[in-house]
């Protein structure tokens, strides 16, 4: 784990956009991959969704 | 695959085997099925009167000056709240109409025959820019060009049309696409196709050395000091007004979008999009296995750039039948086909791969007509799938003009619009049932 923060970070981020916004002026490589939950989560959807499978 | 994801294989499929073809010209009472004197076409889904957003009202005003059943705005309001007067979707007769979308019972039409699938689509003609009949204005500078569009471009080109034996729409989308249109908002380079196409015939009609008849003229002495000392034939006055307005072919292509989306509706259990409208007022979609069923919601104001003298504050919402384009696949979907008109919506040529990109996660196919160089000839992201789109919370992107909220003023700017989330949660509901 130390030696994870002695090299230099290259970052994966998902979700939330300002974490990658904050590494990033920072100066830290970060890759932002935009995702969020399906149907973001809502049991109601994803149970129709189910359905039309 | 699922019987749902097969069936949306064959809507697709059905979507790109189209082929859209101009094949005449006509007027709407003859040829459009269901036209009636009485009966007034309009973009989007069904509204009343009352609900009419200022710019559908304002050519819907125009549109009873033009056909002689009103003399002013007053008459032609108490007209139109009558009764007398039948309102219904461009949709519901297999026709398409930019912004407004008001097509009366005397205007001329293009028609496009699908040699695929056979039937016929149907699309006004384009006026151009500035004030216009399709932004809500209706002054006697709209009326009159409105007259010369009807009395003389319709006729020569309907010639031209017949001498041609038809023009590939298709075809033209196709080859505009590595030209940098979008075939939504970026029309220069189809109207140029479409100019290169159909010039030889319209110098070829019996109007191509007519320069006198009976019908408002279209003034060119700005056009060149050629034609302030020397009257312009009917085919030079047709073509400098192609020349004029890189619109000359939206109407056409969308009429051919039309045809593609109709050949992919009616499939049982699909789940894609068949139609996606606008009236100024609400936003309706279609979609294939759900018949003549509109879900609908209140329609968004597009963010855009604005004309001198405007600001958001003068918008009116999201309005017309163009996004008949993005429903097959391109318009905002070839985003990345058309970067030049970026700057439309203050983004950058990668803006305008990430909304490409972005489609696919919506649809079910790469078009096999419609490609983009740029991405290494990758297919257009085609067939929105509504369960895509509440899944991923993505809805479609679209680009569009932008109508002054008032009737009679027009134009103001252009940029892009956001469907609203709740129909397609709408529409997912009643595919479950």
């Amino acid at each position: 784990m130390e030696d994870l923060f002695k090299s230099e970070l290259k970052v994966i981020n998902m979700g939330l956009e300002g974490f990658a916004e904050t590494l990033k002026e920072r100066g830290t490589k970060v890759l932002h991959v935009r995702w969020q939950p399906p149907a973001q989560g809502n049991e109601d959807l994803l149970s129709l969704l189910d359905k039309l499978k | 695959m699922s019987r749902i994801d097969q069936a949306n294989q064959e809507a697709v499929k059905r979507m790109m085997l189209s082929r859209p073809v101009w094949v005449d010209v006509g007027k709407a009472i003859d040829v459009i099925p269901g036209m009636k004197k009485n009966l007034f076409l309009h973009a989007g889904p069904p509204i009343t009167w009352d609900r009419m957003s200022g710019p559908l009202k304002g050519a819907i005003i125009g549109g009873l000056i033009y056909e002689g059943l009103a003399k002013d705005t007053e008459e032609a309001e108490k007209l139109a709240a009558s009764g007398d007067i039948e309102f219904a979707p461009c949709h519901h007769h297999n026709a398409v109409g930019p912004m407004a979308g008001v097509t009366t019972p005397s205007q001329m039409v293009f028609i496009i025959e699908d040699k695929e699938w056979g039937g016929f689509t149907y699309s006004n003609m384009n006026e151009g820019y500035g004030k216009v009949l399709r932004y809500g204005a209706y002054d006697d500078e709209v009326i009159n060009r409105l007259k010369w569009l009807d009395g003389v471009y319709a006729p020569v080109i309907k010639e031209a049309v017949h001498l041609a034996k038809g023009v590939d729409i298709k075809s033209i989308i196709a080859q505009a696409l590595h030209m940098g249109d979008d075939g939504h908002n970026r029309n220069r380079a189809t109207t140029s196709l479409f100019i290169r196409t159909i010039a030889p015939f319209v110098v070829e009609t019996g109007w191509g050395k007519k320069t006198d008849y009976d019908a408002p003229r279209l003034d060119l002495s700005n056009v060149s000091e050629y034609f302030k000392e020397n009257k312009a034939t009917a085919a030079a006055e047709v073509l400098a007004f192609m020349h004029s307005n890189d619109l000359t072919s939206l109407n056409a292509i969308m009429a051919a979008c039309k045809s593609m989306a109709l050949a992919a509706h009616g499939i049982e259990n699909s789940t894609i999009v068949t139609t996606m409208a606008r009236n100024g007022t609400d936003f309706g979609i279609r979609v294939s296995s759900t018949g003549d069923k509109w879900f609908t919601a209140p329609a968004n104001v597009p963010d855009g750039l604005y004309f001198s003298g405007f600001t958001a504050s003068d918008a009116n919402r999201d309005i017309g039948d163009s996004v008949i384009t993005e429903t097959v696949g391109i318009g905002g979907f070839a985003m990345a086909a058309a970067p030049a008109i970026v700057n439309f919506i203050g983004g950058s040529p990668a803006d305008a791969f990430d909304a490409t990109n972005e489609m696919f996660e919506i649809t079910v196919a790469e078009n096999n007509n419609f490609n983009i160089p740029a991405m290494d000839f990758k297919g257009t992201p085609t067939g929105i799938d509504v369960r895509k789109v509440v899944e991923k919370n993505i809805v479609p992107r679209i680009n569009t003009g932008i109508a002054h909220k008032d009737p009679g003023v027009g134009q103001v700017g252009a940029g892009i619009v956001k469907p609203p989330f709740e129909m397609f949660i709408d529409a997912l509901k009643e595919l479950a049932r």
